[in-house]
């Protein structure tokens, strides 16, 4: 028998009225990658949470052996202690404090009753070292992109002298490049004897890196693999995971694009005057009716900030040049206006800023378009129901009822309301930003074939998206961003993802 | 039974405070041998809440969209002496007054609304400022006089008056105010027609509803209610025009927030800004109108407090914004904004003035009384949090 850090034997979780984990069986070897992939609510945070204490001990059943020895944790204090450390999808640092701060934040090193600063900084050097990551310990973290942010965020786990490491989604709000930089440093640190678990939904990643690979499906672990001995590849995962192979992740389309323009944007510039720089540069497009077009870019380039620039500008950009919708010339002061008008925006953070997670289904889907159920400023309560119940069938949003809080739901669940609302306002073009980030693999199908229903219907679809596969596959036409200027056009039947990485990466 | 149960377990949070009133109300009952529920007891009750509700519900909507306003006492308090100087010294009549000093709410709620709404300043800074200009500008204008006796009778009558009884008689319950049980029958009536239209409406579209046993037991026993209440009152003067204006402002304002498209647009903005600016909604302008809205009910709290006192003095609003915040805060509304209801606002102003009442028939000493309304707040906001917790 092989030496195992982790085995977490038998557990069931419930939640009221849902179970979350039932019987699952999860051991992890001694210096292993060992990714855990799963659907959406699939119960690998759940699990994670078991483990490093989250939710302590007397709230599941089954038990957690860690180096050998039963453990039980109430609280994540307990599983830090233990050399557990877990690395969460919203990184935990405080933006407004140093490198160095945000590293032993909790474990001062001290003198006295003072902070040994020098001490701090130099430990803090000597953590980096080990992510690779040659900055200053004083900056300050909000001054660090995402991707070094994530790192500190490692080197941070480190200073606690973790021998389990877990990561969730760490690649998830990462570029090409970060990301790879990141499992390179996960293959360091696996080097150094440090074991990891790691979730993703990015298959790819998850076969470049892990040695053991466990599948959950609906809370119950549906099987462990070695993926050199298994000869694990992405078919055989989608399948474990979803229960059925996936023939074609992208929904075939019938539909053509007409030739009429929808969209058109001349000589469009727009000037951030907090940043102090040009966020857009001379950009030129055109969208038609029907017409799935991509705006692909690496994070950064400027494919939001077109978004919202085009939607009303909540921004305050400086804004130059010209906008045509359906042949009319706009400048939209205010999203209201812009969606007044036809336009819609699904924004790439749902949580932050697309939906409204402490309110219902109900009270999201008709949020947009409330003239839609309401007479004289007054709302027809039964007639918003209606509507409501009618999106949650139609787009088969997986809920007990309307009046759901949009939190208690899934992520791609959430992903539909979001589009749901839009759905309600009608609108002539539709710009999904990342319209699939955080959905699981059946889901993300769902969400594709919804696309294709609506172009079908006439509607335009303006798809910024990080992924390159979901990208080509996808759209009708392809233009690349890159450091707020267009680069490219593709015709996404004759293009590459070399092509589209080539145009991204030209500034 | 067991549907009783789980209909109470969901709401256990909205029950939970009538029932905490409730509770209070019958302490108090015992511990003073029935002074407290007599019907001139309640009517005092009713007309002392009365300022403080309509701040509080003004309130509720600023918390809702994640703001706060330190100014509105001291601003219904300068209100509330610009009314009386309008009166008393330039001999205005009462509308007039009325309206200058509810015009002069609105635009001091706009006002504190555009820092905030315009330039991004703390809503908690730019109402500090305005807690110092109007305490300053209330001692300003009464300075010379110090206390203003308000003379005019028919402005008096909002804080002191009661609704005339258009049905006198000696014969027929001679002891009761008819107007006010008639008032009190029609609202009953209307209220069960209400009930049952609505539940008739929702089995149409298939929606769930109580069963017919539980919805009958539901509006029997707030039918009850509301006839205790009315009854109450009627063995006194009446309802009295505090009253009345109160349980306007609060019909209005619960059916803005549950039923419009503004209503909806607040909480919106509550629950997500940025979610709401990008779903077309004006954060900016609704700000402006929650804060005008404040300031207009800053006014009309001012109206009342004068009118009670028939006069108005240099510390008129004292502490008002805090008592108001109180109540708001008890009623269940939450800190981290989004969630709250104008019934609920109510509701605590009732609680924080019952306790305030009650301790006062009981002789309490006022350092004391400090001290349990702090515990009641402290229990109130505790058991909203962890009651909330239990649902997600």
């Amino acid at each position: 028998m092989s030496d195992h850090i982790l085995e977490m034997r038998h557990i069931t979780k419930t939640f009221p009225g849902v179970r979350a984990l039932s019987d699952v069986n999860f051991a992890v070897r001694r210096g292993e990658i060992h990714c855990l992939v799963g659907e959406n609510g699939a119960g690998k945070s759940t699990l994670m949470k078991i483990l490093s204490g989250v939710y302590p001990h007397s709230e599941f059943e089954g038990s957690i052996i860690f180096n050998g020895r039963e453990v039980r944790f109430n609280g994540i204090h307990d599983s830090e202690k233990a050399g557990i450390g877990i690395i969460y999808q919203e990184l935990a640092l405080v933006p407004e404090m140093t490198v160095f701060e945000n590293i032993m934040l909790g474990h001062e090193i001290r003198r006295g009753i003072v902070v040994d600063q020098n001490q701090m900084i130099k430990k803090s050097e000597e953590l980096l070292k080990r992510v690779r990551l040659s900055i200053n310990p004083t900056m300050k973290v909000k001054d660090l992109g995402i991707g070094k942010q994530q790192l500190v965020e490692i080197a941070k786990a480190l200073s606690r002298n973790v021998s389990l490491l877990i990561l969730d989604e760490p690649t998830a709000a990462l570029n090409e490049d970060d990301c790879d930089n990141l499992l390179n440093i996960l293959r360091e640190l696996k080097g150094q004897g440090v074991t990891c678990i790691m979730i993703s939904h990015k298959l790819k990643e998850v076969l470049s890196i892990a040695d053991t690979i466990t599948v959950l499906r609906d809370g119950q672990t549906i099987c462990t693999m070695d993926r050199k001995a298994d000869n694990v590849n992405e078919q055989v995962l989608i399948k474990h995971m979803v229960g059925r192979s996936i023939e074609n992740i992208y929904p075939p389309r019938e539909s053509k694009p007409s030739d009429e323009v929808v969209l058109e944007v001349r000589d469009w510039n727009a000037y951030d005057a907090t940043l102090g720089r040009k966020v857009l540069n001379n950009v030129n497009f055109r969208v038609h009716k029907g017409e799935i077009v991509g705006l692909a870019g690496l994070v950064g380039s400027g494919r939001t900030e077109l978004a919202r620039s085009l939607f009303g500008n909540p921004d305050g950009y400086h804004l130059q040049g010209e906008v045509y919708l359906k042949g009319q010339k706009c400048s939209f002061r205010h999203p209201k206006e812009a969606i007044r008008s036809g336009l819609a925006y699904a924004s790439e953070d749902r949580k932050r800023n697309g939906l409204i997670l402490i309110q219902s289904i109900q009270y999201n889907i008709s949020l947009a378009n409330l003239d839609g159920v309401s007479r004289n400023g007054i709302i027809n309560e039964e007639l918003d129901k209606q509507t409501a119940n009618e999106f949650v069938k139609s787009l088969l949003i997986k809920t007990p009822g309307i009046h759901q809080l949009v939190m208690n739901l899934s992520g791609g669940n959430q992903q539909k309301v979001s589009v749901a609302k839009w759905l309600f306002v009608g609108p002539d073009l539709l710009i999904f930003d990342e319209p699939t980030r955080g959905i699981d693999v059946g889901a993300k199908y769902e969400i594709y074939t919804i696309m294709n229903q609506l172009v079908a219907k006439g509607m335009s679809i303006l798809m910024i998206s990080s992924e390159l596969p979901e990208i080509l596959g996808m759209s009708d036409r392809i233009y690349v961003v890159a450091n707020g200027h267009i680069t490219g056009e593709l015709d996404a039947r004759s293009a590459t993802q070399e092509a589209v990485m080539q145009l991204a990466t030209q500034y | 039974m067991n549907e009783l149960r789980t209909v109470l377990r969901k709401n256990v949070r909205e029950y939970g405070m009538y029932f905490a009133l409730a509770l209070i109300m019958a302490v108090f009952t015992i511990l003073t041998n029935g002074r407290f529920i007599s019907s001139r007891n309640m009517a005092n009750l009713l007309n002392q809440t009365g300022y403080i509700a309509v701040l509080a519900v003004g309130m509720t909507l600023v918390i809702i969209i994640r703001h706060i306003d330190l100014s509105v006492g001291f601003l219904s308090g300068f209100l509330g002496a610009i009314a009386a100087i309008a009166l008393a010294q330039w001999h205005w009549p009462a509308w007039a007054a009325i309206l200058l000093v509810l015009a002069m709410g609105i635009a001091a709620g706009i006002l504190t609304a555009f820092p905030v709404a315009r330039l991004g300043i703390p809503a908690f800074v730019a109402s500090l400022a305005g807690w110092l200009i109007y305490r300053g500008a209330l001692m300003l204008v009464t300075a010379a006089t110090g206390t203003i006796i308000v003379p005019n009778e028919s402005f008096n009558a909002i804080g002191t008056g009661y609704i005339p009884d258009l049905f006198p008689s000696q014969t027929f319950l001679p002891e009761l105010h008819k107007t006010t049980l008639i008032i009190g029958a029609i609202a009953i009536v209307l209220f069960i027609i209400g009930q049952i239209n609505d539940r008739k409406r929702k089995m149409q579209y298939n929606f769930e509803v109580l069963s017919a046993g539980l919805f009958t037991a539901k509006l029997v026993f707030i039918s009850a209610i509301l006839g205790f209440i009315t009854w109450i009152l009627a063995g006194y003067n009446g309802m009295s025009w505090t009253v009345v204006i109160m349980l306007a402002v609060v019909l209005v304002y619960d059916f803005i927030t549950r039923r419009t498209v503004i209503g909806r647009h607040i909480y919106a903005v509550g629950g997500n800004p940025e979610a709401a600016e990008l779903s077309g909604i004006n954060v900016k302008n609704i700000t402006m109108l929650v804060f005008a809205s404040m300031g207009f009910l800053s006014a009309l709290a001012g109206i009342l407090f004068t009118a009670r006192l028939k006069s108005a003095t240099p510390q008129a609003g004292t502490l008002f914004e805090l008592d108001a915040i109180a109540a708001a805060y008890i009623g269940g509304v939450s800190a981290a904004g989004g969630i709250g209801t104008v019934t609920g606002s109510l509701i605590g102003a009732l609680v924080y003035m019952s306790l305030m009442n009650g301790m006062n028939l009981l002789g309490t000493d006022i350092s004391l009384q400090y001290v349990i309304r702090g515990l009641v707040l402290l229990f109130a906001v505790i058991f909203d949090v962890s009651t909330r917790k239990r649902k997600s």
